[in-house]
């Protein structure tokens, strides 16, 4: 048995979409615990990365389309949001990210704006791979107020 | 969810109601609206954003557009209405340091 559930979306690389992925991420992070502040947080983020594929990716072809894979653990959210345009392996690809560097595909994220700085705040990990098309991969841990005793506890 | 947005004109003080959710989708049709008129000397708008139940970043770069604009002829820009989660956004970009904010404690 596998220790996440795993969900998979699948949309045109539209401006008119990316609510209809905020509201179903909104739903996902629900579902796993999180609370208000954090789930906007999220809906940010995640809305960051899909409004950069819709305005980028896509200026040459008619028509692309989205993959967003959420796995929901206990304690947090794995996003990946890439533009390959059909479903991909969550595992491989999760594998195949390195770690943060400034390459072109950063700087090109940035290009947009405030999106990449606001998805490394608001999330608590974020990389990117621009190999065979754009690839954001994202983690934010539930922050339970258990979690914040505990930690409390064990530094006393 | 759409985005509305209507004006009140004061003499010298130009009242932006924004309503809903803005993103890449409706983050058009905002700065459309907020390009149709012209800024006298003096002039005050104030973008009352207590209706916006969601912003990013497209809608910060609208904002951020409308005060270059607004600087540059002279004018005032102000914001009003944020709730705590535009306040945060506002401030973990910057933007809280450079723009008038209005801060108002709500009572719920």
């Amino acid at each position: 048995m596998k220790a996440f559930d795993y969900v998979e979306i699948k949309i045109p690389a539209k401006p008119q979409y990316v609510s209809v992925i905020r509201l179903a991420v909104s739903g996902l992070a629900t579902r796993v615990g999180f609370l208000y502040d954090q789930i906007e947080d999220i809906k940010i983020a995640v809305s960051e990365a899909v409004t950069n594929v819709v305005q980028h990716a896509y200026q040459e072809i008619e028509l692309g389309e989205i993959v967003l894979g959420c796995a929901l653990y206990t304690d947090k959210i794995e996003i990946l949001i890439t533009d390959f345009g059909s479903s991909f392996n969550f595992e491989e690809i999760k594998r195949n990210i390195g770690p943060y560097k400034q390459n072109d595909s950063i700087a090109q994220l940035r290009e947009g704006g405030l999106g990449l700085f606001l998805m490394e705040t608001l999330m608590d990990e974020v990389k990117v791979n621009n190999e065979g098309g754009v690839t954001v991969f994202m983690t934010k841990f539930v922050k339970r107020e258990q979690v914040n005793n505990l930690a409390q506890t064990i530094r006393t | 969810m759409e985005l509305n947005i209507h004006f009140r004109k004061e003499s010298n003080l130009l009242k932006v109601f924004i309503e809903g959710e803005i993103d890449t989708f409706t983050a058009p049709k905002l700065r459309d609206k907020l390009e149709s008129f012209d800024i006298d000397p003096n002039y005050i708008i104030e973008l009352d954003l207590s209706k916006v139940v969601y912003m990013d970043s497209t809608g910060l770069g609208v904002i951020v557009a409308l005060y270059k604009k607004v600087t540059r002829e002279q004018g005032n820009l102000k914001l009003v209405g944020l709730s705590a989660r535009l306040i945060r956004l506002f401030t973990i970009t910057g933007l809280s340091e450079l723009m008038n904010i209005e801060v108002e404690v709500k009572v719920e």
